[in-house]
């Protein structure tokens, strides 16, 4: 590969979930993270008791993100050939359970008033 | 308090959005020409080639002369041909990938006069041309394997995944029965040079992967008849097929040429060539029963490249791929003509991958000569083979005309491994990677 640049990173992506797909989620992911920020702001504060309550669900995310990424690309955990393997795993893990822990914060904050 | 705190993130966002989303920086200045520049075929080669030049040029009058409308990822044919893909994976429509104000002429060329510089189009056009880029594609001499037609392909165990998509899919139809009921598999390839020579491994690994998975687990024998002595022609990529091979119970037939096939006796007949002890040369028919065949015909330059003088005289007279300095693809006997992609006589580059590296040199040769001075890019024969193994793993091989290895991520992604990373690029990174190459953005 010559260069990977923004553009061509956004058109690989898009190629590897369908155009609809790769653009609903990315819609989705903005829209959660907007909604993050926006419950930061509003309570001006990190609710430590939700924070617990989305950390508990870290490991579900990370599961279903490596679970999602094998199924797309008919692969499984047998494929695992060697070290750089094991860190784009470990990295999509990181990435499902990060994402998963501020959908769950911000469901609950969104949900619950401050305080609650 | 709100509106600065508001104003800092759109700000933050602006920035996001200019340094990633932000239209690429200007290129350099268009020039100003009026060159007639034809370019035979429409495909891998001749698109890139079309919206790289349409990017550098202003006024220059590109015409593209290829009768297909279907543009054909290729790459993608060995998934189609192991079930992974569908066959409309590889399919999608030539025009949409030209820029617009080229011209497409949708009818082979049927004759190139070097001398007139004019291009005569089976549909009685005459192109006159100021640059000529060969870039048709090579042609599968099916009528060389005798018995067989791709008529036959998906019936009584026969596979050519290289004769398109349809006939992808249709492989897998068969070659789906061999990894269910077993018996026995031969994989072969051509003794010419030919497009992307991992795909004949490449579909013997997948097929022997499925198998190893599916119902004829245990039941089935697996062999690999190459007319070569060698599986890979970089030697140390070759060692490590030999020893997949030899871990994966695929059993090499070494100067195997494939002649003839009976599809009624399910036997496939070989000029089997060897030494005996006295160091001679020696010659046999070999025949082979099969249950699930792979044929590879060979592959030559188009007619019309060959009949019109334009190939080597004294190498590869059976095949006859264009004579071309193999550093800057330009021609030898006529600087205004270069080749691009399978047509181009050098020793390596058969591949898409190797089309995204020749196309910015024919481009900078290519305006160099409009502005009446001499390029200075060089191909060194870069060539990529996601060599997929199993589903789900490949190795990422990429190597040059002096057979090193050159790889992309050096000390990150292995050459030699079998990498689940390697599969995904290949699975789903590569389409994309190439349709930019297309549109002359990669």
């Amino acid at each position: 590969m010559k260069e990977l640049t923004f553009p061509t990173l956004i058109a690989v992506l898009e190629e590897m979930f369908g155009r609809g797909l790769f653009r609903t989620m990315a819609a989705l992911a903005v829209l959660i993270t907007v909604l993050y920020l926006y419950v930061l702001i509003r309570d001006r504060a990190v609710s430590w008791r939700k924070f617990l309550r989305a950390q508990l669900s870290m490991p579900f995310g990370a599961v279903a993100a490596v679970l999602f990424v094998q199924r797309m690309t008919h692969s499984g955990f047998g494929d695992i050939g060697g070290p750089i393997d094991v860190i784009v795993l470990l990295g999509v893990a990181a990435l499902g359970a990060a994402g998963t822990a501020i959908l769950v914060y911000t469901l609950q904050s969104l949900i619950r008033r401050p305080g609650a | 308090m709100r509106t600065s705190r508001r104003a800092v993130l759109g700000l933050a966002l602006a920035g996001a959005f200019a340094a990633g989303l932000g239209l690429p920086a200007a290129r350099a200045n268009r020039i100003a020409t009026k060159a007639r520049i034809v370019i035979i075929g429409a495909g891998a080669g001749g698109a890139t080639l079309a919206n790289r030049l349409m990017q550098r040029l202003d006024g220059a009058q590109i015409t593209l002369v290829d009768p297909r409308r279907e543009h054909l990822y290729q790459p993608g044919l060995s998934l189609v041909a192991a079930g992974l893909k569908p066959a409309g994976y590889v399919v999608s429509d030539t025009a949409g990938w030209l820029p617009p104000g080229v011209t497409l002429i949708a009818a082979a060329a049927a004759a190139i006069d070097p001398v007139a510089k004019t291009v005569a189009t089976e549909d009685g056009q005459r192109l006159e041309y100021d640059f000529l880029v060969l870039a048709p594609g090579l042609v599968l001499d099916y009528d060389a394997i005798g018995g067989f037609s791709p008529d036959l392909v998906g019936k009584d165990g026969i596979g050519a995944l290289y004769a398109g998509p349809d006939h992808a899919a249709r492989t897998w139809a068969a070659a789906a029965k061999f990894a269910d009921e077993g018996g026995i598999g031969l994989f072969t390839r051509p003794a010419t040079e030919m497009k992307c020579a991992g795909a004949p491994l490449k579909h013997a690994f997948l097929i022997e992967d499925i198998a190893s998975r599916g119902g004829a687990q245990g039941r089935y024998e697996m062999h690999y008849a190459c007319p070569q002595q060698v599986l890979f022609s970089v030697p140390i990529v070759s060692e490590k097929v030999r020893m997949l091979f030899g871990e994966r119970r695929i059993l090499p037939h070494y100067g195997h040429t494939l002649s003839a096939i009976e599809p009624g006796r399910k036997t496939a007949t070989f000029t089997a060539s060897g030494t005996d002890a006295a160091g001679q040369v020696t010659q046999s028919t070999v025949e082979m029963p099969y249950d699930y065949i792979h044929i590879i015909p060979p592959q030559r330059a188009p007619g019309v490249i060959r009949q019109s003088g334009l190939s080597w005289a004294d190498k590869w007279t059976d095949q006859g791929w264009v004579e071309c300095d193999q550093k800057t693809l330009r021609h030898l006997r006529y600087p205004e003509i270069f080749a691009l992609g399978d047509v181009a006589g050098v020793p390596k580059g058969k591949t898409a991958a190797s089309v995204k590296w020749q196309a910015p040199v024919v481009e900078d040769h290519l305006v160099a000569a409009i502005e009446g001075r001499e390029g200075t890019e060089v191909y060194d024969g870069y060539t990529s083979c996601p060599l997929i193994t199993r589903v789900g793993r490949a190795m990422l091989v990429e190597f040059d005309y002096h057979n090193n290895l050159v790889p992309s991520f050096p000390g990150v992604i292995a050459p030699l491994e079998e990498l689940w990373i390697s599969w995904l690029m290949k699975e789903v990174a590569l389409k994309a990677t190439y349709n930019a190459m297309l549109r002359g953005r990669a």
